[in-house]
């Protein structure tokens, strides 16, 4: 009985949040099209041409999948960080917390609505990405599976931010501090393997190094990086994300006075 | 059959350190239309917060339909509905939107939310808003689609944290018609207000809250009586046992002082009539002040308005 009212309660979570992101696409769904259109013609036209190949591919194939794995990141992040922020902000939180659903069930509705945005922006991405490019794929099991962890892990943080933000400032201060500069050295744009012995090393504990290379795997074969290890560090951060985000929330952190 | 509500020594330490509350204590039966009042900052939002799991209690018990807030949370909520203070729905939803999700939340299919959504809307007069995002609507049609949203499980029992705050006469009138229906339904309901005049109309049973102390838990009519009343206090001739008066009642506190709880409609005379007619002697009287008294001088100020304020 009660787990039948938990599916009908993320349920609702889920249609919350897609319908959120959906009702406002113009903010949402658009903007990442146009950035990856700039970033084709300026890196993929411009300049790529003068950089000729990398990994063995051409310089646009070759930051194709770190462009898509970009958008998911920050879409799926910010997704949750708006949008539970924007909950306690308006205290509407509140219409959750006084109902019977578990804090998993709150966790897992976030996480998905924002899962939902960065999968649905990847794919935005991915068919803007064929007007200037072939996308080749090499295994569409690791590019899903890549997709799929990459965007938990980073609503995770996003949810985790939003319940430790006072303000709408503390939910832009980690995307721009933090997730863009590890995204930039993430080897989105590069081959780590191209960078000095000790940048490489340090380049190590860059977890977005991890989901880059995985998800480029998926379409061209190449990676830096094992696979295994890109999945175990995956899915690490997804289980030590969980349990803080639960911790906090069951804690009533920045929920309950 | 078990009490809708029981509390127990709840008490309340806010981070920083105030007091919120001091270790009240309340039953509320099922079935009851109770009022809890109290001035602002006595607490009433802070209790129903408690209950409702928005606020952290420090120490004591919370029991909804015999189910432990502290064991059985989950049985707990899905008893209640709440409609709190503040407006606290996502202004861009819309108002469909809203009770749907909330409706879900507590396991309700869609369809099914979808009927009781239009029910609810439109017994209270909000079905032309349905597609309107929460933002649109008037203070007092906020007010109503918190009610909607509240009563959308069902709930065995509705808690109001000021309903009629800021809702002109008219409307007020209408909301006190829609509760009472509820209540004959056999909704328990509990209402904090600060004006007696709401509590009067609408509750049985009342509990008066100040300062964080639970200072009455009575019936409406015995509190309406007790207001009605003052309390004299004489220094008389030293006796022993209190003199039985027609129509007054008496208490002898010591040996010379006396108390008499004298009407509004009574007069003084007959108290000095009927003792001097037993010989006893008052040399000085005075007024008991009473802390129930005081509060209700000042709840009154703000009673008064209850026929003037609007929005
Ligand atoms: N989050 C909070 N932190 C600190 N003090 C609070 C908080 N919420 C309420 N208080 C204080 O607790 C007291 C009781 O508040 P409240 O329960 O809202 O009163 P009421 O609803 O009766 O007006 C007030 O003095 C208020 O200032
Ligand atoms: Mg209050």
């Amino acid at each position: 009985m009660s787990s039948k009212r938990n599916m009908i309660a993320l349920k609702s979570i889920l249609y919350k949040e897609i319908n959120r992101f959906m009702r406002i696409w113009v903010q949402t769904l658009v903007p990442p099209a146009i950035t990856i259109s700039l970033y084709f013609v300026i890196f993929g036209e411009l300049i790529g041409s003068r950089i000729g190949q990398m990994g063995g591919f051409d310089y646009m194939s070759f930051i194709v999948p770190g462009l898509i794995m970009m958008s998911v990141i920050t879409n799926s992040y910010s997704n949750v960080a708006s949008s539970f922020f924007s909950a306690k902000w308006q205290r509407n939180v509140e219409e959750m917390l006084v109902a019977p659903v578990p804090n998993w069930v709150i966790v897992a509705g976030y996480v998905g609505g924002g899962m939902a945005r960065g999968i649905l922006v990847g794919a935005i991405v991915t068919l803007v990405s064929l007007l200037f490019v072939d996308i080749q794929i090499h295994n569409i099991w690791v590019i899903i599976a890549t997709v799929t962890l990459t965007s938990a892990t980073f609503a995770l943080g996003g949810l985790i931010n939003a319940i430790f933000a006072g303000s709408f400032d503390d939910i832009s201060i980690i995307p721009t501090f933090i997730l863009t500069p590890l995204t930039y050295l993430g080897g989105v744009f590069y081959s780590i393997s191209l960078l000095p012995e000790f940048w490489q090393g340090v380049s190590q504990i860059n977890p977005i190094v991890y989901m880059v290379n995985a998800f480029r795997y998926g379409f061209l074969g190449i990676s830096d990086v094992s696979l295994t290890l890109a999945f175990s560090v995956l899915g690490a951060f997804i289980i030590i994300l969980y349990v803080i985000a639960m911790t906090l929330i069951t804690k009533g952190i920045g929920l309950r006075s | 059959m078990d009490n809708a509500l029981e509390i127990s020594g709840l008490k309340k330490v806010y981070k920083g350190g105030f007091t919120a509350l001091k270790g009240i204590d309340l039953i509320v039966k099922q079935g009851d239309f109770f009022a809890l009042l109290g001035p602002n900052g006595a607490g009433k939002s802070t209790t129903i917060g408690i209950i409702t799991s928005l606020v952290n209690k420090s120490a004591g018990s919370v029991k909804v339909f015999g189910h432990d807030i502290d064991k059985e949370l989950e049985k707990a909520k899905s008893f209640l509905g709440l409609v709190p203070q503040e407006f606290n729905f996502n202004q861009f939803e819309t108002l469909l939107t809203i009770l749907v999700n909330q409706a879900g939340y507590y396991g309700v299919e869609r369809p099914l939310a979808f009927q009781r959504a239009e029910k609810y809307l439109k017994q209270l007069d909000l079905w032309e808003k349905r597609n309107d995002a929460g933002r649109m609507l008037s203070g007092g049609m906020k007010r109503r689609l918190m009610i909607a949203r509240a009563l959308m499980h069902e709930p065995q029992m509705l808690i109001l944290d000021e309903p009629t705050a800021g809702v002109d006469i008219e409307l007020r009138r209408s909301m006190w018609e829609f509760l009472r229906e509820l209540n004959q339904q056999g909704i328990t309901i509990i209402l904090t207000t600060h004006y007696l005049e709401e509590a009067e109309m609408l509750c049985r049973n009342i509990a008066i809250i100040d300062s964080g102390v639970i200072v009455e838990d009575t019936d409406m009519k015995s509190l309406l009586s007790k207001l009605d009343q003052e309390t004299i206090v004489l220094d008389i001739d030293k006796i022993t046992e209190a003199p039985k008066l027609d129509e007054f009642t008496t208490r002898l506190i010591d040996d010379h002082t006396l108390e008499v709880d004298v009407k509004k409609s009574q007069l003084v005379n007959h108290v000095f009539s009927q003792l001097s007619a037993k010989n006893i002697n008052v040399h000085s009287m005075r007024n008991k002040s009473n802390r129930l008294e005081e509060l209700f001088v000042s709840l009154v100020g703000s009673g008064q308005n209850v026929n003037q304020e609007s929005k």
